[in-house]
């Protein structure tokens, strides 16, 4: 590093030790991240679930036990375990109910790539009315003090606590609200804005109507 | 100079002499982009700290078995494992600061303050040493961090950890939490670093850290 004018020789290593010393390192390495993965794999998934887990009851107001749904065969059938983050992103839905059983909405896992990278959502949706009735953030990396408002702006998030999904939801400016399929964009966020408008419409394009053949059936 | 006091320097010495980021300016890319706040600035600071000194304590009692040519792979692979044991931790138990860094936690592993401090310290020092000197170059990082984090986040969002500084009154200055406040708070700091550097010590001459890298 220093000022040293000519670089050192070094001595000679057979080439033996040289992939025996990686080997050993990398075969202890190994060890010690497989033992710390399993170590810490039940804790990390039981953080997913939970986070998820409450953002159920967040995106469906009133609501205080779920039932977990899997896409299976081209319909919605119940699975009987409720514990969420299995079955995976694009297969499961979560089915809401209040204190005395009434059924309140699905809550649909959703993303779509914002301005940075994948937005992760959880939205509730009331299909009789068919409106959005609530929207958590999962995951965003959008920038802080602007896209990372779609988390943190109140305003912006009262635009899906009654949101009309008929005719197709669209985004207006700030102010500019005037229909019930309006979402009113944060200025200066407008591409997180969109890819949340965007998200919602392939959520509910997708889900519809299963959705509504399960609750015919069962709710 | 006694056993005892040489370990202090070696401790000493990244805090304030060879401060990694104020002085030496490494490992510059963590530095800038989670230090939006002060609490993520700790966060990072204290898992640069681990990986830095769990990496220090292996490289220094092994180093008589790892052959020259390929200690920097050696290193590595020591490295890239302490960065994934705090990784997966990270992750388990504190799933909200995981989710904050993001990225950044993986890419530790390519800190040069880390691999820098093992090519020039660990490999040719003993145990004792080798720990004061990563103890002291950790804290260095973990106060730059948290230094940068608060002055980011007091002037960026008007709070310091959560709580409102300003009141309500104030109107956050954002470009500080976005990526070209970092470089200005950076350089703010630096420049008041070697003020006061100058000022502290007006006879001696400015010394010149060896080893320049960025990161």
């Amino acid at each position: 590093m220093n000022s040293e004018p000519a670089i050192a020789v070094p001595p000679k290593a057979s080439p033996y030790k040289l992939v025996f010393t990686l080997g050993i390192a990398g075969f202890f390495s190994g060890l010690i991240l497989v033992a710390v993965y399993l170590g810490t794999l039940p804790r990390i998934q039981a953080n997913k679930a939970e986070a998820l887990r409450k953002a159920i009851f967040q995106v469906l107001p009133g609501c205080k036990a779920f039932k977990t749904l899997v896409f299976v065969g081209g319909k919605l059938v119940l699975r009987e375990s409720d514990s969420p983050g299995e079955g995976g992103e694009g297969r499961t839905l979560f089915a809401g109910y209040d204190e005395n059983s009434k059924f309140l909405g699905i809550a649909i896992p959703a993303s779509e790539p914002g301005f940075q990278d994948l937005i992760g959502v959880l939205l509730g949706y009331n299909p009789k009315l068919r409106e959005v009735i609530g929207l958590e953030i999962l995951e965003s990396k959008e920038t802080p003090g602007l896209g990372d408002k779609i988390i943190k702006d109140q305003n912006f998030r009262a635009n899906f606590l009654s949101l009309a999904v008929e005719p197709e939801i669209v985004s207006v400016k700030t102010g500019k609200k005037s229909a019930k399929n309006e979402v009113e964009a944060i200025t200066g966020a407008t591409i997180s804005s969109k890819a949340i408008v965007r998200l919602l419409n392939k959520a509910v394009a997708k889900w519809r109507e299963p959705i509504e053949e399960w609750t015919d059936e069962n709710e | 100079m006694s056993e005892k006091t040489s370990l202090k320097v070696e401790f000493s010495k990244g805090i304030w002499e060879q401060n990694p980021v104020f002085i030496a300016v490494l490992g510059m890319c963590p530095v800038l982009a989670v230090t939006n706040s002060a609490i993520n600035g700790i966060a990072m600071g204290l898992a640069t700290f681990f990986v830095l000194f769990c990496s220090s304590i292996l490289v220094s009692s092994l180093r008589k078995l790892i052959p020259k040519q390929v200690r920097i792979t050696a290193f590595i692979i020591i490295i890239a494992t302490f960065v994934t044991v705090a990784d997966f931790t990270l992750q388990a138990f504190f799933p909200v600061i995981h989710k904050e860094l993001g990225a950044f936690i993986a890419l530790i592993v390519v800190n040069c303050l880390i691999l820098g401090r093992q090519e020039a310290f660990a490999y040719k020092n003993r145990l004792g040493p080798s720990i004061a000197d990563a103890s002291g170059m950790g804290v260095g990082f973990l106060l730059a961090l948290f230094l940068l984090g608060a002055v980011r986040e007091i002037l960026g969002s008007g709070s310091l950890f959560g709580i409102s500084v300003f009141g309500p009154e104030f109107e956050p200055w954002i470009i500080m939490i976005l990526p070209p406040g970092g470089f200005f708070a950076l350089g703010f700091l630096l420049l008041f670093f070697s003020w006061f550097k100058r000022i502290r010590n007006p006879e001696r001459e400015e010394r010149k850290p060896g080893g320049h890298q960025d990161g």
